[in-house]
């Protein structure tokens, strides 16, 4: 087998097309995005939940998801513990949970409302490979159910396990997660239907740039309620859903070891390397070839010389 | 089948029934030159059709429930472990097992080592077909799997690795059907698209050595989404694309002997005499091949653990874990490979190969399944899911039966007799026990 000038010619200006692609498609996926300047989000106040579940059953309206099984003032709820000792978490019936975390020393337990948190670069949206997650500009992450695959990238993403998924349709299932009321409320800049509902105010909805500034007043005023931190500021790139509390974050079932980079800062290096493998590996390797029949052919020759 | 043989019956290996007179029909062929008669009283004879009958029997409704009554039927449809062991085994297990394609591909092709001819189509084969039944695992899986080609036609995620992974195993299935392709146009007697093959065979190769490293690498890259998931010990942000694609490498290479172990002792019939009696000599070559591979996996997985400082995780119960799958997996294959190798031991370097498919497939489990969420707990898939894994690898093992018995993967294929009195075509079917130098095949080409 030779191979001629003209198909390695042609190889080559193959991989020189294919690499040009590559590196387009890199480019758009470089460098940090801090969220849509205009971005809203909702600032969580821990220290002011009662676990009154008001939320749930706002969701639960607005969402027109299933009557659940207790009704929403069944606070019994609370001590239920899943595969693994787990607490309740997000799923196909329900978008937000509250859950209550015990504390020690006989202090007052602590209410938390779990929902999507709305990244500024959503781990589920780069992982999915039909584009069905967008980052609105007002803040929301949605998903479209029109072209979604069912691969389920987005739930091994998916840092704080939100996205669930209708495994019991056979015919259409498609994942479920909380989207910030995005075509009924947000998008008419109104607040989530949770925030509205919340008769302690424990949630603030604003624009996410004068959210941490509130946050931060709130922690300058009242140090010994606060710890200093709001879990969402910098975690994962930032959330759109932020909290302060008044214990530290672990004891109410946050992850802290989350990092400041966005899921897909892991993923770059890997992205790095498709472009240098379509571009090197083509010659490198016709290269071989070549190397590897050159003495074949030069036999080749001497043995037509002795032929003649 | 052995029992016709012995009868003095040959099996379909010309197009010729009788001698540059009669052709084989199709339906002659596809019966191997039986009648329909004897060729049901062999499969009835055959044990292991009764053994697959039996998983189809409980496998096949169990599949058809899946797809009425939705993955809850069969699954823990879990939204902790959305990836349970369709993917765990069926993708990323299958997946690494079929780089035998491209690795031969590449010895026989591109670096010219023609002695490794003889089991080429069948490690291209191997690739083809386990690459075909990962996406048929993936089927399975996925919850709407018709909107499959979504990504090449509909929608595009150009910055997700699946994409890439999508349409990179897309592409190398097309690359792979073209490469066992040669074997389907001879059995078939259409030698115009073996020729065009032939041509474009380099091209292909090359294609296939890309769209290799990089679709093996996703796979591990895909795992890099889930840094707080998946344990320490089995990730690695720049090294997890490495670590798959190293170790598909020797998983490969095992799963070729592996096979052709199999193949031996259940289908002597239809090898033909080049390849029995030069299996031995492959089979120590390719085990070379496996142990350098090894060697290399190895040293990057420690690289791996020295670049995150990992090494206080060893002493955990996790690093147990893991130090068990690197000795079984790495560690002593290492070492039966070198000395099967040196002490020319080809039935201790099969065992060897075994021992590693084992090792790779338990490292691609425990990286999406048992080590995975090691935070949380530990998922143990459903009974039926097991069963449906096995059912679908028994389907798999019977289309590569079914293929093996019919095109000339492990025998050659006796052209018309006028081609066949040529010198050199008939040398090379000469049975041969030593590697056959490259200049004796150069005039084939």
């Amino acid at each position: 087998m030779k191979i001629s000038r003209r198909r390695f010619l042609a190889a080559s200006l193959a991989c020189g097309a294919a690499t040009s692609l590559t590196v387009t498609k890199n480019a758009l996926g470089a460098g940090t995005f801090e969220g849509y300047p205009e971005g809203m989000g909702v600032l969580v106040d821990l220290t002011r939940c009662v676990g009154c579940r008001s939320c749930e059953a706002a969701c639960n309206k607005e969402q027109n998801l299933p009557e659940p099984a207790q009704p929403f003032d069944d606070t019994s709820v609370f001590d239920q513990t899943f595969h693994g000792g787990q607490k309740r978490r997000p799923d196909e019936n329900a978008y937000t949970v509250v859950n209550r975390y015990d504390q020690p020393d006989g202090k007052s337990p602590v209410f938390r409302k779990i929902q999507c948190n709305h990244c500024n670069e959503p781990a589920c949206l780069t992982s999915c490979f039909v584009n069905a997650y967008t980052k609105t500009k007002e803040g929301a992450v949605v998903y479209n159910p029109k072209v979604c695959v069912g691969c389920r990238n987005c739930m091994i993403a998916c840092p704080f396990q939100i996205p669930a998924y209708s495994y019991s349709s056979a015919f259409d299932p498609v994942v479920k997660k909380c989207i910030f009321c995005y075509d009924t409320r947000l998008k008419y800049g109104k607040p989530p239907a949770c925030v509205e509902s919340c008769p302690q105010g424990v949630m603030t909805f604003g624009n996410r740039k004068e959210l941490i500034k509130i946050g931060n007043d709130r922690i300058k005023a009242r140090p010994d309620r606060y710890v200093d931190h709001i879990y969402g500021e910098n975690e994962l790139g930032g959330t759109g859903w932020m909290y302060l509390a008044g214990v530290d974050f672990e004891q109410v079932g946050f992850d802290t070891t989350v990092g400041k980079e966005p899921i897909i800062s892991n993923v770059k290096e890997f992205l790095g390397t498709v472009p240098m493998v379509l571009a090197i590996w083509p010659a490198l390797f016709t290269g071989f070839h070549l190397l590897a029949k050159k003495k074949e052919h030069h036999s080749h020759a001497e043995q037509e010389d002795a032929d003649q | 089948m052995k029992t016709y043989v012995q009868h003095g019956k040959t099996m379909v290996d010309s197009p010729y029934k009788v001698e540059g007179k009669e052709k084989w029909t199709l339906k002659e062929k596809l019966l191997l030159g039986l009648t329909p008669r004897q060729y049901l009283a062999q499969a009835v004879r055959n044990p292991f059709n009764w053994i697959l009958a039996l998983i189809f029997a409980v496998g096949l409704p169990l599949i058809a429930g899946r797809f009425i009554f939705g993955l809850s039927f069969v699954t823990h449809s879990s939204n902790d472990y959305p990836w349970g062991l369709f993917l765990a085994f069926g993708l990323f297990a299958m997946v690494p097992l079929s780089a035998s394609g491209f690795m031969l591909g590449t010895t026989v092709e591109i670096f010219g080592r023609h002695d490794f001819a003889p089991i080429e189509r069948l490690a291209l084969l191997n690739g083809l077909l386990g690459y075909f039944f990962a996406v048929i695992y993936l089927m399975v899986d996925l919850g709407q799997p018709w909107r499959l080609p979504y990504p090449m036609v509909v929608s595009f995620g150009t910055a997700a690795v699946l994409f890439l992974v999508a349409w990179h195993v897309a592409t190398y299935l097309t690359v792979q059907i073209a490469e066992v392709s040669t074997s389907f146009w001879e059995w078939i007697g259409w030698p115009l698209g073996k020729q065009f093959i032939k041509k474009i065979a380099v091209g292909l190769t090359v294609s296939g050595i890309i769209l290799s490293t990089l679709h093996q690498g996703a796979l591990g890259a895909l795992f890099t989404y889930a840094p707080g998931k998946v344990h320490p010990l089995w990730y690695s942000a720049s090294f997890q694309w490495i670590h798959f694609f190293c170790s598909a490498i020797p998983a490969g290479l095992c799963m070729v002997i592996a096979v052709s172990t199999i193949v031996k002792k259940t289908m002597a019939w239809r090898c033909d005499d080049e390849f029995l009696d030069r299996l031995d000599s492959l089979t120590l070559g390719l085990a070379k091949g496996a142990s350098l591979g090894l060697i290399t996996y190895l040293a990057i997985k420690l690289i791996g653990i020295a670049h995150e400082n990992e090494w206080a995780y060893l002493a955990t119960g996790w690093g147990q874990w893991f130090m068990l799958e690197i000795f079984i997996g790495v560690v002593v294959p290492i070492a039966l490979f070198a000395y099967g190798i040196r002490n020319n031991r080809p039935g201790l370097v099969r065992f060897t190969a075994f021992l590693t498919i084992f090792g790779i497939v338990l490292n691609r489990i425990n990286t999406a399944l048992i080590a995975f969420n090691w935070k949380l707990y530990q998922e143990i898939p459903h009974w039926k899911e097991v069963v449906i894994c096995l059912t679908i690898f028994a389907i798999y093992v019977v289309t590569y039966r079914f293929i093996l018995y019919r095109l000339p993967i492990l025998y050659s294929w006796k052209e018309a007799p006028a081609l066949a009195e040529e010198p050199v075509t008939e040398e090379l079917r000469c049975p041969r026990s030593e590697p056959v130098p490259v200049e004796m095949y150069r005039s084939v080409d």
